[in-house]
């Protein structure tokens, strides 16, 4: 009886739609998608809603079988953290789920305690804090299991607030932890909440995010720091090959195919070779520095966003630059893209849809939501989801 | 007599099946209890969890009390079966005992808090009239509630004699960091004299020594002779050759004590400060420290918490609250305030405040107010 809840959700089958969107910058974790394009988007469509939310929020929704998955912070000191279940078809609340902040809460006041995006395989999702709190329910949002970081690493802090987003590659969740004092990367069970392994990382803030390279067993997690670049086991955690250039501590890399492309010298796209164990340098260019946002794959296209709000695109495989536009930022969020339009929001709550032709881009059509937006948007078929720190949407195309 | 037998054997039975039900219900609690820091315990924990969740609502006073026991990853196990209880049995909730619960005094705040917390779910009038009752709360979740009531009172009368009324009880009440500055602001916008400082109970008077070496930030971790010999006349090698315990005051409403004016705009550099701290009784003390330079910590020779980190945000109030006791009578408390090697604007900052409290947010003043 007591054994077969948790078998029943281990070895329910994975209940993921192609259309799902299960971590932070989607399916691939590179802000593409291979859902058409839709180009209609508007808050005033039929099936398009806004919902409240109980909490602040910079994270993003995720997208796992007619349901969209968020968290929010709440209460004086943010002591309150959300994990939130929403309809996608109507934007009903399902269920709220409320606990404790057992790290510290204290944030720089443009980001919060519910910055980090939750990631799913379709059994369970997972919603991690700035606080260091890690919690795994299933889809009806009854508790499997949970991790206080910070109470067990008390020096397991920021004071500006820590935004990674931690990834699942073959049950096993990657979640790095990575600041001035005590800054480790850990491998927890996705099962059971214990810890697998934890490497000690550079000293050093870090708000970048792990990105999954390669499929099935021989998958690799990249991890992002100021030294550069450890691609790891994520069974055993360890290093598989590093790149030590140094790194941005705020975009984070974006992988596209067997390429990763990393905020490094500007962008540096590095290739892992055969063998699994070396790498090598496909191109650097100084003028692909990303600003905030990170690197966005479309086809064999990408496109950055820098300091400046000039919107890049070039092509993957080189580093070609093929046009440049400058877009109405700043930006805090990334923007995410199909293979024909990239949809990017900044912070003023403007949204702005880009046709991405050969040699130019051009602004299709815009969206006013009227509050600050920080988050990355999530793709779905007929809609795009996001969020403010008071209000969920779901902009549909009918 | 065989009636009587009848109903002795009834209330013998419903006895032993209570008893059985509550040490079972105890048990199954129990490894929510036992979690340990790294996931040890979680097997257990997610082996009873499910169980534990479908006890019936009678067993709501059970589970909060558990949550005086269970640290605080237990207590969000706790909660979450507790939410998921009161979820599928609106209309069961055994409100007069979780009002019960939460009215002892002798269960931990954050488990009375929770108590709160499912009243005003399911019950939000009779919770209403709940939170004037946690005005003088050990328990600062429960007293900040109480606090916002009036400071809301206040913000909505137009007479200003009872805003001010009503100002000068919220400041009196609270001991939150935000509502004790609204208080105060208020009031001295409407001409009223705050003595922040004694309220907030912040350590103006230290003796400070320094500068020692912090290049690369390596001066954090070495163990320079103050750590060992809190002397106050005695002498020891810094960065410039011999130095001595200096006194260092603050002025600032707020305690904040800028050691740039004790030895000028400096880089990569450590200074320590002292102060004497007299206490009445040995007793339970939350040390607050705010500061946004690396820091270490130190009561009566024990180090209590150490943190590598510079300027990542401004110094705050209650920055950091690091839990410890005082013991009765002298308590040196030593603290290491570290300046890096930054140079853009906002890493001038060399800083630090200080208060020592109760445990319920209480400033408790040191019987001397000036230190050795």
């Amino acid at each position: 009886m007591k054994y077969s809840y948790l078998f029943f959700i281990l070895l329910c089958p994975s209940l993921v739609l192609s259309a799902d969107w299960l971590n932070f910058r989607g399916p691939q974790g590179n802000g593409g998608t291979s859902i058409s394009s839709i180009t209609q988007l508007s808050i005033e469509n039929k099936n398009s809603w806004k919902s409240e939310l109980p909490g602040r929020g910079l994270s993003s929704p995720i997208l796992v079988n007619g349901q969209i998955f968020l968290t929010a912070s709440s209460g004086p000191k943010q002591e309150t953290l959300h994990i939130l279940s929403f309809s996608q078809d109507n934007g009903n609340l399902i269920w709220d789920r409320k606990f404790k902040a057992t790290g510290r809460t204290i944030c720089h006041d443009k980001t919060c305690v519910a910055a980090p995006t939750m990631v799913s395989d379709g059994r369970v999702v997972i919603a991690q804090f700035s606080s260091n709190d890690i919690f795994c329910l299933d889809l009806k949002g009854d508790l499997v299991w949970l991790r206080g970081l910070t109470h067990d690493f008390p020096n397991a802090a920021n004071g500006l607030g820590m935004s990674s987003s931690p990834v699942i590659s073959n049950n096993v969740l990657v979640a790095q932890v990575e600041n001035d004092a005590d800054s480790f990367t850990t491998g927890i069970n996705l099962n059971t909440g214990e810890t697998i392994w934890k490497n000690i990382r550079p000293k050093g803030a870090n708000w970048t995010s792990p990105v999954l390279l390669g499929k099935g067993n021989e998958q690799k997690v990249a991890l992002q720091s100021l030294k550069g670049i450890s691609m790891i086991n994520p069974s055993t955690g360890k290093e598989s090959w590093n790149y030590q250039e140094g790194a941005s501590t705020i975009p984070s890399s974006t992988p596209a195919g067997d390429i990763l492309l990393v905020p490094s010298n500007g962008l540096t796209a590095l290739k892992s070779l055969p063998d699994g164990h070396s790498h090598t340098q496909v191109w650097q260019d100084n003028k692909l520095g990303p600003g905030t946002g990170s690197p966005v794959i479309s086809g064999d296209r990408f496109l950055v966003i820098n300091k400046a709000n000039v919107l890049t695109c070039a092509k993957i495989k080189t580093g070609e630059i093929l046009w440049r536009m400058r877009v109405q930022g700043p930006a805090s969020g990334s923007p995410v893209a199909t293979a024909s339009h990239l949809y990017f929001f900044n912070e003023d709550g403007l949204g702005q849809i880009i046709k991405l032709g050969e040699t130019e881009g051009k602004v299709v059509s815009t969206i006013d939501l009227g509050e600050t937006i920080l988050c990355t948007p999530a793709l779905a078929q007929s809609a795009l989801f996001l969020r403010s720190d008071k209000h969920l949407w779901k902009i549909s195309q009918d | 007599m065989n009636k009587k037998l009848f109903i002795l054997s009834s209330i013998f039975l419903l006895l032993k099946l209570y008893s059985k039900s509550s040490t079972s219900s105890r048990e199954l609690i129990q490894p929510l209890i036992n979690i340990q820091s790294q996931g040890k315990g979680n097997k257990e924990a997610i082996e009873a969890w499910p169980e534990i969740s479908q006890l019936p609502p009678s067993a709501i006073p059970e589970l909060l009390s558990a949550m005086n026991h269970a640290n605080n990853l237990g207590d969000n196990w706790i909660r979450a079966a507790l939410n998921k209880i009161c979820e599928q049995n609106i209309k069961k909730i055994p409100t007069q005992e979780i009002v019960n619960f939460l009215k002892d005094h002798s269960n931990q705040g954050d488990a009375r808090h929770m108590a709160f917390q499912i009243i005003q779910s399911y019950q939000s009038l009779k919770a209403k009239k709940l939170i004037p009752t946690f005005i003088d709360d050990p328990a600062p979740v429960l007293r900040r509630e109480a606090v916002e009531m009036v400071l809301d009172q206040a913000r909505k009368t137009e007479k200003e004699e009872v805003k001010i009324k009503l100002y000068r009880k919220a400041l009196q009440k609270a001991r939150e960091v935000d509502q004790i500055k609204e208080a105060s602001n208020q009031l001295e916008e409407a001409g009223q004299e705050i003595n922040l400082t004694q309220l907030m109970g912040f350590l103006m008077n230290w003796h400070t020594i320094g500068p020692f070496d912090n290049t690369e930030r390596k001066g954090f971790s070495i163990d320079y002779s103050p750590e060992s010999n809190g002397d106050l006349n005695r002498k020891h090698e810094g960065v410039d050759g011999i130095i001595s315990w200096k006194e260092f005051s603050s002025t600032d409403e707020l305690g904040l004590l800028d050691i740039n004016q004790q030895y000028g705009e400096m880089k990569e550099v450590c200074a320590y400060a002292q102060t004497t701290f007299n206490s009445k009784t040995e007793q339970p003390a939350h040390f607050r420290i705010g500061s946004k330079n690396a820091w270490k910590m130190w009561v009566n020779g024990k180090l209590l918490f150490a943190r590598d980190e510079y300027h990542r945000g401004k110094t705050r109030i209650d920055q950091f609250i690091i839990e410890g006791k005082l013991q009765k009578g002298e308590n040196q408390i030593l603290l290491k305030i570290c300046q890096n090697e930054q140079t853009q604007s906002w890493t001038k900052q060399w800083e630090f405040n200080f208060r020592i409290t109760d445990p319920s947010g209480s400033a408790i003043h040191s019987s001397n107010l000036i230190s050795k």
